[in-house]
């Protein structure tokens, strides 16, 4: 198989392009797969105002496409021309250099600290042919719109700026790909920072690493963080006890319950689809099982029964069944229980170890952690069977969590020594590594949609 | 016996040695070194006499020889595990023998055994080797009469490494029991 060539193109050489670097918490290396994506161009939206230009927002709607491994947005410097409406658009110009789609706009100002946004999202080809031409639309004579397959105005004040240009990168993303965007996402992740006195945090960012906040800094370990469905709040493993115990932590007011203090390990806890129960590991009866605990009661029913390590509960999308890891046949491999049956199946026979299954939002498939002569990488399965595809290349590659709508994976791999998170997109063409700072970045979760 | 009379012509002249230079450098450190140089003036003071002055080493009961082993094997308080797997390597029966004996003898006393990974596998699958393997340790010392409700377990899995690195050597220092008094 012919490897794609490798392009090491950082989103912050881009930005450089675009003018006006923003600044990441994790920053971006897109280490394959820029090359199978679709050409757009993002241009940077006309400022009617006098002073200022509130900047920011074309940048950040070229990082969302260009993260989503979907849309190659092109540099400022190759831009013919920088049009903001689409009769400005010169079709074949942006036509001869393989550009697919435009994104143009203006900003006003509408007021103290209030602007008014306007874009269109133009089909470069459709414009070529069709702009100007006239049709008969109603028993009238009209000039054909077609190929602007969006265009919208939106009021918005000034510290909305990030925000609502990631609304525009999931309108556009769902124009042209017929999937919802998710870009409004969070992603909840643990930092270890061992020359710290707390070196363990666990730290909730805007999906593009934006906007960090960390929701607890702890002398112990911190595990497992996952969000409630309602993206409001995470349960998560915390050893501040000296053992484990699982919390449930409100993200906007702070409050925290401790859900678990069995004895033993107190593990891997996940919310089920509809918010009412976690399903979590406890080894309280003996060894590890997977239990099902109510929230409202936190009363708990044992799921397995096996003198085997069972881990790693994930439900699936319709909230009658978990897969888990088990260790029943010889090696960690993944098995469906369901709960009302309480019937069990092996699901992955490929590779020695197949652990920490995760089902993708549609139930179709599952993603998980492979090991193949020795190597940990993160794969894909339909569900319930077919064939397994291994989709990264990097080293130690665990705790894979797909994005709400299920085109990208995020998960925790080792560089130089390491860990740090990374992305593959879920047919395995486009990859990408976020860097950090000092320490080391694991466990991420993506949170469900937020709107 | 050259080389012990050189040697023993060395234990005075590096004393006096020292002496000279404190001799030299009056001052704030003269206090200081009082109590170094009131030593090495006794020494000498039995040098010049020509008086050697020994001593017999007091015979040591059984009982003490093995409670002084025993305290030395304590020190040791880690077992280390292969890769997968949670079974206990021959080479800890006496470290373990040894927590055995004074857990029994002191029935007062718990110890926490903690379980630990490598950075292989994933973190929650490790939790439960590391559990494993801190009940291998529990067991054997059960096995050896100490009571259950002395000793407890828990498992950090992979998350409080020994050894912050990517490589065989770190693993292996990584994938261990600890007890903790």
């Amino acid at each position: 198989m012919t490897k794609l060539k490798v392009f090491f193109i950082t989103v912050c050489a881009l930005m450089v392009g675009l003018t006006g670097v923003a600044q990441a918490k994790l920053e971006i290396v897109i280490t394959e797969g820029i090359n199978t994506a679709r050409p757009i161009a993002v241009v940077p939206f006309e400022w009617k105002g006098t002073g200022p230009k509130p900047d920011g927002l074309s940048e950040v709607v070229a990082a969302d496409l260009m993260r989503s491994g979907k849309f190659n947005p092109i540099p400022l410097t190759a831009m013919p021309q920088r049009p903001s409406s689409s009769p400005q658009v010169d079709y074949t110009e942006w036509a001869s250099l393989g550009v697919e789609a435009l994104l143009v706009g203006t900003i006003a100002p509408d007021g103290l600290d209030r602007y008014t946004v306007s874009f269109e999202i133009i089909d470069v080809l459709r414009g070529q042919i069709t702009s100007g031409t006239q049709v008969l639309q109603n028993g009238q004579l009209v000039t054909s719109q077609d190929h602007i397959l969006d265009a919208r105005t939106s009021v918005i004040s000034g510290d909305q700026f990030r925000q609502y240009s990631h609304r525009i990168s999931d309108i556009f993303y769902e124009t042209l790909t017929g999937q919802r965007g998710a870009f409004m996402t969070r992603i909840a992740y643990v930092t270890v920072n061992h020359n710290s006195e707390k070196p363990y945090e666990l730290v909730v960012a805007d999906y593009d690493g934006f906007n960090e906040r960390v929701l607890l800094r702890s002398p112990e370990p911190l595990m497992s963080p996952s969000w409630s469905p309602d993206g409001n709040k995470l349960a998560y493993v915390s050893f501040e006890n000296k053992k484990p115990q699982i919390f449930i932590q409100d993200i906007y007011t702070r409050a925290r319950e401790q859900m678990t203090d069995f004895p033993g390990i107190n593990s891997s806890p996940v919310f089920s689809p509809d918010g009412k129960n976690l399903a979590m590991v406890l080894s309280k009866d003996g060894n590890p099982e997977l239990y099902v605990m109510e929230i409202a009661t936190k009363r708990v029913r044992r799921v397995t029964n096996h003198h085997a390590i069972d881990t790693e509960p994930s439900w699936s999308p319709d909230g009658n069944s978990l897969i888990f890891t088990s260790e029943r046949g010889g090696r960690p491999q993944l098995y469906s229980v369901n709960l009302s049956a309480g019937q069990v199946r092996r699901l992955t026979f490929e590779g020695e170890q197949n652990l920490g299954g995760t089902f993708s939002p549609d139930g179709k498939q599952v993603i998980m952690v492979n090991r193949t002569q020795g190597n940990y990488h993160i794969a894909r399965q339909d569900y319930p069977n077919g064939s397994m595809q291994i989709l990264t290349q990097t080293a130690l590659d665990e705790s894979p969590s797909l994005a709400p709508n299920g085109s990208m994976v995020i998960y925790s791999t080792t560089h130089n020594n390491q860990q740090v998170l990374a992305l593959v997109s879920v047919d395995g063409r486009f990859k990408a590594r976020l860097p950090t700072r000092e320490g080391e970045v694991k466990s991420p979760s993506w949170s469900p949609f937020l709107r | 016996m050259n080389a012990n009379k050189a040697l023993k012509s060395l234990f005075i002249a590096v004393p006096m040695l020292t002496l000279a230079a404190c001799s030299s450098n009056q001052g704030a450190e003269e206090a200081v070194d009082q109590q170094t140089n009131q030593q090495q003036q006794e020494q000498q003071q039995q040098e010049q006499s020509g008086v050697d002055v020994g001593a017999v080493e007091r015979q040591k009961t059984p009982e003490e020889i093995r409670a002084e082993k025993v305290a030395e094997l304590r020190q040791e308080n880690t077992i280390f595990f292969a890769f997968d797997d949670s079974r206990i390597s021959s080479e800890y029966a006496q470290v373990l023998a040894a927590h055995a004996d004074f857990l029994v003898q002191n029935p007062g006393v718990t110890v926490t055994i903690e379980g630990h990974c490598d950075e292989r596998g994933t973190p929650e699958y490790n939790i439960a080797l590391g559990e494993r393997r801190a009940k291998a340790v529990a067991q054997y010392l059960q096995n050896l009469g100490v009571s259950s409700s002395q000793v407890t377990t828990v498992s950090y899995g992979e998350e409080k490494p020994l050894i912050n690195a990517s490589n065989n050597d770190a693993y292996a220092k990584n994938r261990r029991g600890v007890l903790v008094y």
